[in-house]
């Protein structure tokens, strides 16, 4: 009868292409593949956005799904970023699939960790407390320096070649295609949790968590579990990124790195899994161009940007292109 | 030992003192509106800003240089309540929290346009340079005076809040606004004055800590942490809750600073977790749950 | 031999701070029992059902669900055992379609809500049984608009329709009827009477008629205690039930 189909369901959360169109979600894959083969000297650059486009859907299962708005998300992507580096660096493990998951699970423990201690507050308590998560860990690696390198970041990390296979190269080419298929498996995996009962009840909680519990729903259990799963998918970032750079910069773990990521999903558009994926490059090219020059404009920019999106441009590019969209077909046949 | 305890005594209280004027305003508004506003910083900042300037380039002394930028400081909170902050009242939290974001870092860039990037010396006073013998230890007159500045503003504030008619209404729409408004309390202006009040405040920490906390660009992402801790331990709605919580942070702080400096914050911040996860709200919290 | 209440309210006493809000309420509701609860405003009556429900946590005092004690049990936990209600101010997921405020209730009492990789359009029983309870409250056909859209009185069945999701034992509802137009009104007692005969219902209204018209037993409270209960007949004749409340009313 009324099954709810894909174009039934407006709103937030949903994916709003109609069943005709679903050739549409290749389109930002396959502009990837082609980028990478008109430019390959570009690997480098599209490995960071991959992983930054990985980060940022993590984060959207807290931000657009559950409505957890944390500035602390560095903390798990950092902590994977450093177990694998130290992995690796160490000479202990240098198998990048298994230093990836031992990243994972501990970015996923870390998040468990952190997550039970701060998802009983709410509002600047949360958000106070998740800076603090960040800046907690931030400090552990700046001070030691034995282990992390401190401040210069633990450089020149070696992991052994990809399934045995193909090593990672000067121009990045393994890199590229290793980033390019974590980001699809995750998105893949991402899509099936937010369209599984689990994923609306995370939009429940979103929506209206007193109504949740009502319904029967143990909202910390539930909160804890989506933090741990997006905590886990940012571990796998912070791996990623450690394996195809060979590095570890601090930074992975800072403040300024939960901000932006949380500027970059919120310029793309938060709860549809694809603001990701517009908002990382557009924030990226945007940084390379408006920074070159001056950093203070950078900052000026930013603010002004940020502004607009709260003020005018609610729910980000993608909506943006939604209206443009609608008001388009509105249009054609009338 | 004993010189090193008074020490950290004077140092963390006066400190403490600098972080619970800088931060009361942020508890109150948001207990108040429920506003989350990470740029309150901004304000503190700003108000540093403008002491400093007054000072140096236009010879003000320091006291009058204090007054002027708790003036102006307030008056610009005000004007940016009424034009931007109220448009936000009934949003989402993200909404707000990327707003103030945007307010940082648009100060943030105007900091650095105006006073370049570097943090500003502020010259104090000849009388508050020396030093004073205190039981065995010896105490800046800055930290002395600090202390006793802040204790005066702390009770002033809680005489404002718990003794006046205006400190009244404050209480009755913090702890339920609709009530308050049913009883024709008007919470509209009451945000705006209480908003100017508290962004004043800050202005008020931000020039008289600039020597403790420095006046540079960075200030309100560098010094966010301690704002949202005092907040947020000390509990929203509340003028004791962040005095309580500023003292603590500051002495907790400073003691780390003496005994452990390799530790940094780590302990400040596994202390906020345990209190936070023991109580949710905080210390004191007026707020209806 | 009398049978057990399906739920129990013993001796509860609740205070924000110092004024007491519910004082000492003894209350049992029978298997089946269509049972009012009318007081004037301020009276304590959404606080009692936050306290049945498990929103609030009494002072002093217990619930007993089927004869457990349920006072410590938090509100998920006592929504999983048999209680639901809908709430005075409506309570629903304001961005989702009615159909999908109904499928969590369902999804969440079948236990279904940590089911993290199964695509929940799999489920075909229970979004048939969403579209029976939309078809009930006669809003089928705007399955697939978002709750924010559709007027005051509609929601107020969508509510309804969600705390109906939930195979409750027992369901309180907190003044369900109020403010909307008499047509929907009528609508609602039909819901509410055409419910199966084994659940329990606690019904909070002011409207009189309403109330008369839908109860067995009728509870006053006045001033968080019980003034009488008993038959319609009983309250309308009780004097003390007319100076307090009726009285203020006319
Ligand atoms: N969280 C709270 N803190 C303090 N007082 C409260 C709280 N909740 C309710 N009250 C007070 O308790 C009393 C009873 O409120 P309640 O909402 O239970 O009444 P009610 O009978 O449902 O009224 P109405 O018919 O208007 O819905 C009121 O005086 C109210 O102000
Ligand atoms: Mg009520």
């Amino acid at each position: 009868m009324t099954r709810p189909t894909d174009t039934a369901l407006p709103g937030k959360g949903m994916p709003a292409i109609p069943a005709s169109k679903r050739w549409l979600e290749a389109v930002p894959w396959l502009l990837a593949l082609g980028t990478y083969a008109a430019a390959p000297q570009y690997a480098p650059l599209l490995t960071q956005i991959f992983v930054m486009i990985l980060f940022a859907m993590s984060l959207d299962l807290l931000v657009g799904y559950t409505g957890i708005v944390t500035l602390g998300h560095a903390a798990q992507f950092g902590t994977g970023a450093y177990v694998a580096g130290i992995l690796a660096a160490r000479g202990w493990i240098t198998d990048p699939t298994m230093t990836a998951v031992i990243a994972m699970v501990a970015a996923g423990c870390i998040g468990l960790f952190f997550g039970s201690l701060m998802l009983r507050t709410k509002g600047l308590a949360f958000l106070m407390l998740s800076v603090a998560s960040g800046m907690f860990l931030y400090e552990i690696a700046n001070k030691a320096t034995g282990i992390t390198g401190g401040d210069d970041g633990l450089q020149g990390v070696v992991f052994s070649p990809l399934l045995g296979l193909w090593e990672f190269d000067f121009r990045g080419t393994t890199a590229f295609f290793y980033s390019f298929v974590m980001l699809f498996l995750t998105f893949i995996f991402l899509r099936r949790v937010v369209n599984s009962p689990f994923g609306w009840s995370l939009r429940g909680l979103r929506e209206n968590d007193l109504r949740m519990s009502a319904i029967g729903c143990h909202n910390y259990r539930r909160r804890l579990t989506a933090y741990t799963i997006a905590s886990t998918l940012a571990g796998l970032a912070g791996a990623v990124q450690a394996q195809c750079t060979g590095f570890v910069a601090l930074n992975s773990l800072s403040f300024e790195l939960s901000g932006a990521v949380l500027i970059m999903l919120i310029l793309g558009g938060s709860g549809r899994l694809y603001g990701a994926m517009f908002g990382v490059p557009i924030y990226m090219f945007a940084q390379d161009y408006l920074a070159k020059r001056d950093p203070t404009n950078w900052f000026l920019w930013q603010g002004i940007i940020l502004l607009i999106l709260v003020l005018f441009a609610r729910g980000g590019v993608l909506s943006l292109a939604e209206r443009g969209f609608h008001a388009c077909c509105r249009r054609r046949p009338g | 030992m004993s010189s090193t305890l008074i020490n950290i005594l004077f140092f963390g209280l006066s400190y403490g003192m600098i972080l619970y004027m800088t931060s009361v305003g942020l508890s109150i508004t948001m207990g108040l509106m429920g506003f989350v506003n990470l740029a309150h910083g901004v304000f503190a900042m700003l108000g540093g800003y403008a002491t400093v300037t007054l000072m140096n380039s236009l010879g003000v002394p320091f006291f009058p240089a204090l007054l002027a930028a708790c003036i102006m400081v307030t008056v610009l909170g005000f004007v940016l309540e009424r034009l931007l902050y109220r448009r936000l009242y009934g949003a989402t939290e993200l909404d707000q929290v990327l707003f103030s974001m945007a307010l940082i870092f648009i100060s943030v860039a105007i900091a650095r346009i105006f006073w370049g990037p570097l943090a500003q010396p502020i010259a104090l006073p000849k009388y508050l340079h020396g030093h004073i013998d205190l039981i065995g230890a010896t105490i800046p007159t800055y930290r002395l005076f600090l202390l006793v500045f802040g204790s005066v503003v702390a009770a002033a504030l809680w005489l404002g809040f718990d003794r006046t008619l205006f400190g009244a209404r404050v209480r009755a729409a913090v702890e339920d606004h609709a009530m308050a408004e049913a009883v024709g309390i008007n919470t509209d202006r009451l945000f705006a004055l209480t908003f100017g009040l508290g962004t004043g405040l800050a202005a008020l920490g931000g020039g008289l800590g600039a020597e403790i906390l420095a006046i540079s660009p960075g200030y309100p992402l560098q010094y966010i942490i301690f704002f949202l801790i005092v907040v947020a331990v000390g509990g929203l709605g509340s003028i004791k809750g962040p005095l309580y919580a500023s003292l603590i942070i500051g002495l907790a702080d400073t003691a780390t600073k003496y005994i452990m400096p390799e530790a940094g914050m780590i302990f400040v911040f596994a202390f906020v977790f345990l209190l936070l996860r023991w109580r949710p709200q905080g210390i004191v919290s007026r707020r209806k749950g | 031999m009398s049978e057990l209440p399906v739920l129990e309210a013993r001796e509860l006493n609740k205070a924000f701070g110092p004024i007491a809000v519910t004082r000492n309420v003894n209350m049992s509701l029978m298997r089946g029992e269509r049972r009012a609860l009318i007081g004037p405003n301020g009276a304590g009556k959404t606080t009692f059902v936050n306290l049945l429900s498990g929103r609030l946590r009494p002072t002093t005092g217990n619930v007993f669900l089927n004869g457990i004690d349920v006072s410590r049990a938090d509100e998920a936990t006592r929504s999983k055992l048999g209680i639901g209600r809908t709430f005075q101010i409506t309570s629903l997921f304001p961005a989702l379609t009615a159909h999908e405020n109904i499928f969590l209730a369902l999804a969440e009492s079948a236990g279904f809500g940590m089911h993290i990789l199964r695509s929940a359009r799999s489920y075909g029983s229970l979004h048939d049984r969403a579209d029976e309870l939309l078809e009930k409250v006669g809003l089928l056909g705007a399955a697939a608009t978002s709750v924010q859209q559709f007027p005051y009185g509609q929601q107020r069945l969508i509510e309804i329709a969600v705390a109906l999701a939930l195979e409750p034992k027992v369901l309180l509802l907190d003044e369900p009827a109020a403010g909307i137009p008499t047509s929907e009104r009528d609508l609602i007692l039909d819901i509410v009477k055409a419910l199966p005969s084994d659940i329990a219902v606690l019904l909070i209204d002011h409207d009189m008629d309403l109330v008369f018209r839908f109860a067995q037993r009728i509870t006053v409270l006045v001033q968080g205690a019980i003034l009488v209960e008993g038959s319609p007949a009983e309250i309308a004749a009780d004097q003390s039930v007319r100076d307090v409340y009726l009285g203020e009313r006319s």
